[in-house]
């Protein structure tokens, strides 16, 4: 804009709404407004109209009728008496469940195959490449099906382990792969005060020791400063960590159940499903390949120099990877692994391919079909799925903000 | 902007919801097609040849109905539909009627706003497990591992059962015949269960069908039958009286092979009627008088149908049963054409 020797004093024409880049903008954004509004309200009108037409309401009352059908991986108590909003509850859990199984392992998958790709060795770096590209370029649910049918053809089911002539064997005779899920032994403590309370305070001492081993490095950090020398901590912080847990385990009498076969199926043990496993693989091992490529992305934007100035200052390979090159990394990797954990969690909804009891099986597939209630079943999803989405994003971008660069 | 996507994600639901108003035989009509739902593949039932062409019970229904609509038994477009898509693509209007072994069940009917317009084969839930583990009751499956259609009447038949013997079980639910026929052959699960013509059926196809044994059970009244929208009338009568007349038909004893006999004017005055020769009902219905003669000339009539599909000759060996008619003992008793 040029400076105007003499501004015209509030002479305001209509014209000015358009030609005038001060009103301009406005002028548009209130005009999409509107138009926006008169499509959605015309949209929502025509909704209600044909709802009525075909004699719907929308209402959600069925949340509160007991559901009638039986779920077979359960987080919390369910039995086909139960409501629909609990087997609602059931399959969100279990969306949970499964979204943050596969975002932690398909990281682990994803940084290595990063890391590897990036090797000088030449095998290893194609290897990885072939990962990456056959994962990445045929689609999730092809790796489901994939995975779910390699498991139930190839592992045995739980028929073969029986009788004197087995075909299959329990490994090292505590943990049983079957093709229905892998069931291993389950802890429990004998003499323990039943149930939960024994675990809470497990869980009780393993924060404390978490606290301790902080205090212990920070300490170590302090003695540092102060004299240069930094005392060993390993040992320590081994024995914060183990000893209360060994004790804690003779006071209370840790055992193992081991599963054994019972009538049709193993029993006793903690059981992981075989839908359980086949979409958490799936899921890892393909979002691990999108994720590789970013770390890769991530080491790649750091550039040379940084290595090498910090080599020039005496620091150890290792060290010039944690302290120089990762942390610069993260700050190009953390936002696109924000949406491949999205993608984590919303590709969980193919779970129902193999069985597995997510929130789209139980709220958007059997309750929504028993009862009828499509609209509201699929606005509660959609619900469901934003909010999870949202919530990902934003504990994230905490983290994002914590490590991207600080400008001043 | 979160605001907006949930509110375009209703309006997308409402303008998919488009109520099919026009009446559905003008649709029918104007198209030269109609529009079957059937299952994604059940032999005997409704499942694709080896040429593609659709061919089974429920496939005769609809076949049958668009000989009586379009005196064309081949103008039909078959939707294959799953158990959890069957009845959006019927509300939606995607489909014309639904004839993919679906039970008549009072939600269905009052809730779902749907209009059953017969019963094309009485059925019941039962159980199907390998013969090798011995088991010949269904109350000795504590603990079992059960295969079922999701979507399904069964599922709620099957927490029921078990809910009342006071045994447990561990539900597989699975999406399709064809993928629950997979889990079950490889000993994913040790139980299928869904209704026992579809056991049946699934079964014939099996590589060694001897190998299976169906329990004695049968835990659920399933009386399966095509249906149609609520809120057109005339259409579900077209489609009750076509199938009320393929009934009355075998009752008559009028077949695919004395049919044109027939049809040339009979001594008894029901034949007639039916066939068109006499009175106006195919007017009535807004049809052409030879609607009931073109349907039953597509497969023959009801129990024609019945045997070619899914009788003692065929590979999954039904008997009649319940499904017989009534003077023979059976349920299949039609309203007279009067």
């Amino acid at each position: 804009m040029t400076t105007l020797t003499d501004p015209p004093k509030s002479t305001f024409r209509v014209s000015q709404l358009i030609y005038d880049t001060r009103y301009r903008s406005l002028t548009f954004q209130v005009i999409a407004f509107i138009l926006l509004s008169v499509a959605i309200g015309y949209l929502a009108k025509n909704l209600g109209a044909n709802l009525r037409d075909q004699g719907l309401s929308i209402s959600f009352g069925f949340l509160g009728v007991p559901a009638g059908y039986d779920i077979n991986q359960r987080l919390i108590e369910y039995t086909s008496q139960s409501t629909n909003l609990r087997a609602a509850f059931v399959g969100i859990l279990n969306t949970l469940l499964v979204a943050f199984l596969a975002c932690a392992t398909a990281t682990v998958f994803g940084v290595v195959a990063g890391v590897l790709r990036l090797s000088n060795n030449w095998l290893v770096s194609k290897l990885m490449a072939f990962y990456v590209e056959i994962f990445r370029n045929i689609p999730v649910l092809i790796w489901i099906i994939i995975i779910f049918t390699i498991m139930t053809a190839v592992m045995p089911s739980p028929r073969e382990f029986r009788g004197d002539d087995a075909t299959a064997s329990m490994f090292l005779g505590i943990s049983a792969f079957t093709n229905r899920g892998i069931y291993i032994p389950m802890p429990y403590f004998e003499n323990g005060f039943g149930g939960s309370v024994d675990w809470l305070i497990v869980i009780a001492s393993l924060i404390g020791s978490f606290f301790a081993t902080r205090f212990m490095s920070k300490r170590a950090s302090a003695i540092q400063e102060a004299t240069g020398v930094r005392p060993a901590t390993l040992a320590s912080n081994l024995a914060i960590w183990f000893v209360p847990l060994i004790v804690l385990s003779l006071v209370m009498g840790l055992t193992f159940e081991i599963p054994a076969l019972k009538g049709f199926n193993f029993g006793g043990g903690i059981k992981v499903g075989g839908p359980l496993i086949a979409i958490w693989f799936a899921l890892s091992i393909y979002t691990g390949a999108f994720i590789a490529e970013n770390v890769r992305a991530g080491i790649l934007a750091v550039s040379k120099g940084q290595t090498e100035a910090a080599s020039a200052l005496g620091l150890r390979p290792r060290r010039v990877m944690s302290l120089v090159i990762l942390p610069q990394a993260l700050r190009v990797i953390i936002p696109p692994l924000i949406s491949n954990y999205l993608n984590i969690t919303k590709n969980s909804s193919l779970a129902i391919l193999v069985g597995y009891a997510d929130v789209t099986a139980t709220l958007g597939g059997i309750t929504l079909n028993q009862t009828g209630r499509a609209i509201e079943c699929v606005l509660l999803l959609m619900l469901f799925y934003l909010v999870v989405s949202l919530l990902i994003s934003a504990v994230i971008n905490v983290y994002n903000n914590a490590i991207k660069l600080k400008e001043r | 902007m979160k605001k907006t996507l949930i509110l375009g994600a209703l309006t997308l639901a409402g303008l998919a919801a488009t109520a099919a108003s026009a009446a559905t035989v003008d649709d029918v009509k104007a198209r030269g097609k109609l529009n079957c739902g059937v299952t994604t593949g059940l032999v005997g039932f409704a499942a694709p040849d080896a040429n593609g062409v659709w061919e089974g019970f429920d496939v005769g229904v609809c076949r049958a109905v668009a000989a009586a609509v379009l005196g064309d038994g081949n103008a039909v477009e078959f939707v294959p539909t799953t158990g959890k898509t069957r009845f959006t693509a019927l509300a939606s209007g995607e489909i014309d009627m639904l004839a993919r072994n679906t039970t008549w069940t009072f939600s269905r009917d009052v809730d779902l706003k749907f209009e059953f317009t017969g019963v094309n084969y009485y059925d019941g839930q039962g159980f199907m497990v390998p013969k090798a583990l011995g088991v010949s009751s269904a109350k000795d499956l504590d603990g079992a591992t059960v295969c079922i259609q999701t979507g399904t009447t069964t599922e709620l038949n099957l927490a029921d059962f078990f809910r009342a013997n006071n045994i447990s079980y561990e539900p597989v639910p699975i999406e399709t015949n064809a993928e629950a026929q997979q889990q079950y052959l490889a000993g994913a699960c040790d139980v299928y269960t869904t209704d026992a013509s579809g056991l049946a059926a699934t079964r014939a196809t099996f590589e060694a069908p001897g190998d299976h044994v169906l329990l004695p059970e049968i835990i659920s009244k399933e009386p399966l039958g095509p249906l149609v929208r609520h809120g057109d009338n005339n259409w579900g009568d077209i489609v009750r009286w076509t199938f009320n007349a393929l009934v009355t038909a075998e009752e008559l004893g009028v077949t695919s092979a004395n049919l044109a006999e027939m049809s040339a004017g009979s001594n008894n005055p029901e034949i007639n009627r039916l066939l068109g020769t006499e009175g106006n009902l195919g007017e009535m219905l807004g049809l052409s008088a030879d609607w009931a003669k073109n349907a039953i000339g597509v497969a023959g009539n009801y129990g024609e149908i019945f045997d070619a599909n899914i009788g003692e000759a065929t590979s999954i060996g039904l008997s009649r049963g319940l499904n017989a008619q009534w003077k023979d003992g059976g349920l299949m008793y039609s309203p007279p054409f009067r």
